[in-house]
């Protein structure tokens, strides 16, 4: 029973008191560059909760044999293997999308969260905690990526996923895209903004 | 009447929860009674409202000659040979009373807001925001664009590093970096920045052929790979220095009359306000940089052909140097900070201008860019006063020895 309960925690927590966006801010990095529209930032977002998942299993099931000395270079032999495989699926099945995210799914391999979570995380526990831990940190980090992606393609192209929400009505009164939106400083301020509204709703993990 | 309805608004009385909103209007029409309540204190009527006033009394010439260059540029458009003074003024007027209002409303509407919010006084530190915005934006920018970018401003740039008086960046300038950043199309090119309509029955007429909208400095950066540059007025004539300098040239609203400008420094620099180390600083580091630019003139870069003279007075750089840079927020503060933070002002700004065909005008990224340096500017000016002491004692203590 308490093992399950521990169980739900580690899946939910980084949903939201943990999340590894706007909690821990790690991986702030992809959360600019692919977050100009919709489409690329649910992409990326799976990408990274299936190396996350994976990664995190086999880093457990190795848990007892990695050498201390050398377990960051096998843990990155692990995830740019599991990266690897997820750009070519990419590459085959989602083309377009793949040349959108460009070196982005390559870089997953050097996103702070995945060795966050593989050191933490998956050194200390057993397969199955590691990969609910794995898919609930890829959530968390997925829903503030769609969250930016949202405002960014809404405020910025007028479109969600490539399809026009804006009625040509605004635009013939004189609406315009704001150009803003799609730079990347705007993707760091829709986060500040995010963990803004985060922390005044949870007082306790305010500083 | 301000004595009389003052009971509401004290504590207890049925409107007290605007007491930030009265206490706001009171001591901006009065010098404050109350004096501070502990230590020792040195009053003098100079509070920093009175120093807004006198701000804006400053960009008042601007502000009128705006008003009469919005006017001529428009009857040259249309081709009136006649250019009745009034009808111009009146045109300017009711062109920029719109984008005033706009960007007072949701400045201030944000600014009280927040002080409620905050059960803290307001501060008076949009009123020259207000008035800047417009003057440094086309004349045809749309209104609900203002608004926009004057909330983002006001918000992120000032409320949320604690008001008046802790921001890092100028307000009124990051209102029109959102403007350019975001709105590419209403903010450069040849469109905007002379109005070709009607504004309530005053100018009709249709717009001449020959007609061309861009800016000086707009032209002059389409113009790569020409032998000399050419820069025209509206319909096509030549442009002098002399115009550049009274203002009569397309441009963003109040920033085109160098001479207004002057104007209004000399007003500053007479109460005080401005630091002359700054102006002085950004237009050497201009003119030096224009002299570099031309010494390394190419056809490639056609604005580094720009004389020295020209360069200062097109465009935004007069009006940057006079009211941007020399906002005390976000300026250094230390004197010799001040030289250095205003000649690299100066300096990028034309930099930005001439190796830059992308951006016509680099007065307004300068200046921004400057602003986030200035502390760490202080910084190095005071440690480098520190360690010249230390060396100073040190040695008088070897003399001792």
């Amino acid at each position: 029973m308490a093992e399950k309960i521990k169980n739900k925690t580690v899946f939910f927590n980084p949903f939201s008191k943990d999340n590894p966006v706007v909690v821990q801010i790690l991986g702030i990095c992809s959360a600019l560059a692919v977050t100009a529209k919709l489409e690329p930032a649910i992409v990326m977002g799976m990408s990274v909760i299936a190396v996350l998942a994976f990664s995190n299993v086999i880093i457990s099931l190795l848990r007892n044999t990695i050498p201390t000395g050398i377990r960051i270079i096998v843990q990155l032999v692990v995830v740019a293997g599991l990266v690897i495989i997820v750009n070519q699926l990419l590459l085959a099945f989602a083309y377009d999308v793949a040349m959108q995210l460009s070196v982005f799914i390559g870089l997953i391999i050097t996103n702070c969260i995945l060795m966050g979570r593989l050191e933490a995380f998956a050194m200390a526990n057993r397969p199955w905690p590691s990969f609910l831990d794995g898919v609930g940190n890829g959530i968390g980090y997925t829903i503030i990526l769609v969250i930016v992606a949202f405002f960014r393609e809404l405020l910025g192209s007028g479109t969600l996923l490539g399809m026009q929400v804006v009625p040509d009505s605004f635009y013939a009164a004189g609406y315009e895209n704001n150009g803003l939106m799609i730079l990347p400083p705007m993707a760091l301020i829709i986060v500040g903004c995010i963990i803004w509204v985060h922390r005044s709703i949870n007082k306790d993990i305010q500083e | 009447m301000l004595d009389k309805v003052k009971p509401h608004f004290q504590e207890g009385g049925r409107l007290h929860a605007f007491h930030s909103v009265y206490d706001g209007f009171e001591t901006f029409l009065f010098t404050p009674k109350s004096t501070s309540t502990s230590g020792t204190h040195i009053h003098d009527s100079m509070d920093s409202k009175r120093t807004m006033i006198i701000v804006v009394m400053a960009l008042v010439p601007c502000l009128l000659f705006g008003m009469y260059n919005a006017g001529y540029q428009h009857w040259v458009a249309i081709g009136a040979v006649e250019k009745p003074f009034l009808s111009l003024m009146l045109y300017g007027f009711l062109a920029v009373l719109p984008k005033l209002v706009v960007a007072y409303v949701v400045g201030l509407g944000i600014e009280f807001a927040v002080a409620q919010w905050r059960k803290e006084e307001i501060q008076e530190g949009f009123l020259v925001t207000g008035i800047l915005i417009p003057l440094i934006c086309p004349v045809d920018t749309p209104l609900w664009m203002i608004a926009v970018a004057t909330a983002f401003s006001v918000i992120f740039v000032k409320e949320v590093f604690g008001g008046t008086g802790y921001n890092i960046f100028n307000v009124a300038l990051v209102t029109r970096a959102f403007l350019f950043f975001a709105y590419p199309a209403k903010m450069s090119g040849d469109k905007v920045f002379v109005s070709t309509d009607a504004i309530a029955g005053l100018g009709e007429g249709t717009v001449v052929d020959t007609f061309t909208g861009a800016t000086p400095l707009g032209q002059v950066a389409v113009q790569a790979g020409e032998e000399t540059v050419r820069i025209t007025s509206t319909v096509g004539d030549t442009v002098t220095t002399s115009d550049m300098f009274f203002g009569l040239i397309p441009g963003s609203f109040g920033e085109t009359s160098t001479l207004c400008i002057l104007i209004g420094a000399a007003i500053l620099l007479f109460a005080g306000i401005a630091s002359w180390r700054i102006i002085v600083s950004v237009f050497a580091g201009g003119a030096v940089m224009s002299l570099i630019a031309n010494a390394f003139s190419t056809p490639e870069y056609p604005a580094s052909m720009l004389s020295v003279a020209d360069q200062l007075c097109l465009g935004g750089f007069a009006f940057a140097a006079v009211f941007m840079a020399t906002d005390p927020v976000t300026a250094c503060r230390t004197n010799v900070g001040k030289y250095i933070y205003g000649f690299l002002i100066g300096a990028v700004a034309i930099i930005i201008r001439v190796y830059n065909n992308g951006y016509p005008e680099g007065a307004m990224l300068a200046v921004l860019l400057m602003n986030a340096f200035a502390p760490l500017i202080d910084w190095c000016v005071v440690q480098s006063n520190v360690r010249r002491r230390e060396r100073r004692l040190k040695l008088k203590i070897t003399d001792n020895e």
